[in-house]
């Protein structure tokens, strides 16, 4: 479903990205772990195209899309929930969610704002409060819920536990595997490598730019140079 | 009495110019933060090409719509020129790229249509309406009529829209309202050609009864925006209210007290604003929580 190959990324004339290779088949859940710094947001921001990008390609659906406008990209359905959830503050929590389904105006929206309260039930109580005024777990939820209002068929879903108490934690990632029972498809970055293997089927570990390791969830889970660095076993 | 409500005529009237101002601020606030303080320029555009078009020949509705739509071609130009490359840069610099642009555009109309004060037929003559003892011109009438129905269809536009719901989406999180789909370049695009119609309307309007020169666009753009402080920056309501008070203050500031401080009224407005209440009178308290 998205290839990405040799991928970097600069910021100004540094290069923070140095050639990443990544592949997301359909209906996997796949995340990419590593270190604060590792470039992992870099690497979700260039897929979104709001980083340019200054080599490598990204394909999507068989699409070359490396250097397409940001804008278009929820319309091929690939939608991202961002690091710090980025969340309308000055909007209703409704009007949050309409803004995800932006590029579409048919019945759907309604139903699917209907499926997101159904997945989000506080969200539901909080409809017509304005966002800016939840809480941190909540405007996570609703940054997520935003992003699968936009259709995706693959969702790039960026740190959602950060900050987040534990009990809150637990809660979002059981909901990101209950999304793949939905089909969809998603690629997961997280510091929290545990949390995130424990749900995903592969994943890759990424250090300083680079791929360093990359694995089915469980071989990795298991592998005594992740235990000791980024689970702290 | 009579002269009491003849002071609010004229404060009304010259309070629904300054209301338009205000909401031509409101949309490039409300789409980028920005306070374009070419706002001003944009009024006197309006006034200044309807002038030209009609003295060449044009009859005077077609006059002003041509004037309508070059002003907010040359709001879209100066997105593009000045503010789009400018990008990435704080709010502060954005804001006085405006003031740059203003200077700029003064200067070149002052090139183009001289410096002299020019005026054109108002639209439905100039027998004025006796009221209780006073008079209203029917051009009054024409510019608080336009004030209201501009107000009405920005309101419409920003609450019952998603397209305006985008444009306050992209204030907020330029970068979400991206990841959303929402092109952002075309929201800037369209916030200045709506801004630069509105003030260009306000030109047409009020010029039969203000009159208008290159040099007249800074007192519109900073009375203005005194009402849209007073209304709360980035509020429709705010800003038609804040517009009309502003008007009617300065009326009744030149009628009562001297009309030597008529100008004083509006920045005096201003410190008051922003000592006691500098969210305005609608302004949003922001709720943003970390």
């Amino acid at each position: 479903m998205l290839t990405v190959e040799g991928l970097r990324s600069r910021y100004g004339r540094i290069e923070v990205l140095h050639g990443i290779d990544l592949q997301v088949n359909s209906g996997e859940i796949v995340t990419v772990v590593g270190a604060n710094g590792a470039g992992k947001t870099t690497l979700l921001r260039c897929l979104s195209g709001v980083q340019p990008v200054s080599g490598g390609t990204v394909t999507f659906r068989g699409d070359q899309i490396t250097t397409l406008a940001a804008w278009r990209r929820p319309a091929r359905g690939l939608t991202q929930s961002p690091e710090g959830r980025q969340i309308f503050t000055n909007l209703s929590v409704e009007e949050n969610l309409r803004l995800g389904a932006y590029g579409f105006a048919d019945d759907r929206v309604d139903r699917d704002m209907e499926d997101a309260f159904q997945m989000f039930p506080i969200l539901r109580e909080k409809r017509n409060l304005s966002a800016g005024g939840l809480s941190g777990g909540q405007q996570q939820m609703l940054a997520m819920a935003r992003a699968l209002m936009g259709r995706p068929s693959c969702l790039l879903l960026d740190e959602p536990s950060m900050g987040l108490a534990p009990i809150i934690v637990s809660q979002i990632f059981d909901t990101v595997r209950g999304l793949k029972d939905l089909g969809v498809t998603v690629l997961l970055v997280e510091q929290n490598a545990f949390g995130a293997l424990k749900i995903a089927d592969r994943g890759y570990v990424m250090e300083t730019g680079r791929i360093i390791m990359e694995g089915a969830a469980e071989t990795l889970i298991a592998d005594p140079r992740i235990r000791e660095a980024y689970l702290g076993i | 009495m009579s002269e009491l409500l003849q002071f609010l005529f004229s404060g009304v009237t010259v309070g629904a110019v300054y209301a338009l101002v205000a909401l031509g601020f409101t949309i490039i606030y409300n789409a980028s933060d920005v306070v374009n303080f070419a706002q001003g320029e944009f009024v006197m555009l309006g006034g200044m090409i309807t002038f030209a078009a009609h003295a060449a020949g044009l009859p005077l509705p077609l006059a002003a719509i041509s004037a309508i739509v070059l002003t907010a071609a040359l709001g879209v130009g100066m997105n593009k020129l000045a503010i789009e490359p400018a990008r990435g840069a704080p709010v502060v610099s954005l804001i006085i790229i405006t003031i740059g642009a203003s200077i700029f555009i003064q200067g070149a109309a002052q090139i183009i249509f001289g410096k002299q004060i020019h005026s054109y037929p108002a639209f439905s003559g100039d027998t004025p309406i006796g009221v209780a003892g006073a008079t209203i011109l029917p051009q009054s009438l024409w510019v608080i009529g336009g004030a209201v129905a501009v107000f009405i269809a920005l309101w419409l536009f920003f609450t019952r829209t998603l397209l305006g719901r985008a444009v306050l989406a992209t204030s907020n999180n330029r970068l979400a309202a991206q990841l959303v789909g929402i092109n952002t370049n075309f929201v800037m695009t369209l916030s200045f050609a709506l801004s630069a119609g509105i003030g260009a309307l306000a030109g047409v309007l009020a010029t039969p009864i203000t009159l208008t020169a290159y040099n007249v666009g800074i007192a519109f753009a900073l009375k203005g925006f005194a009402g849209a402080m007073l209304g709360g920056m980035g509020n429709p309501k705010g800003a038609l209210v804040g517009g009309f008070a502003i008007g009617l203050i300065e009326a009744l500031t030149a009628g009562y007290l001297s009309s030597t401080y008529k100008d004083a009224a509006a920045f005096v407005v201003i410190l008051a604003v922003l000592f006691f209440m500098p969210q305005g009178l609608f302004g949003r308290k922001s709720t943003d929580r970390v």
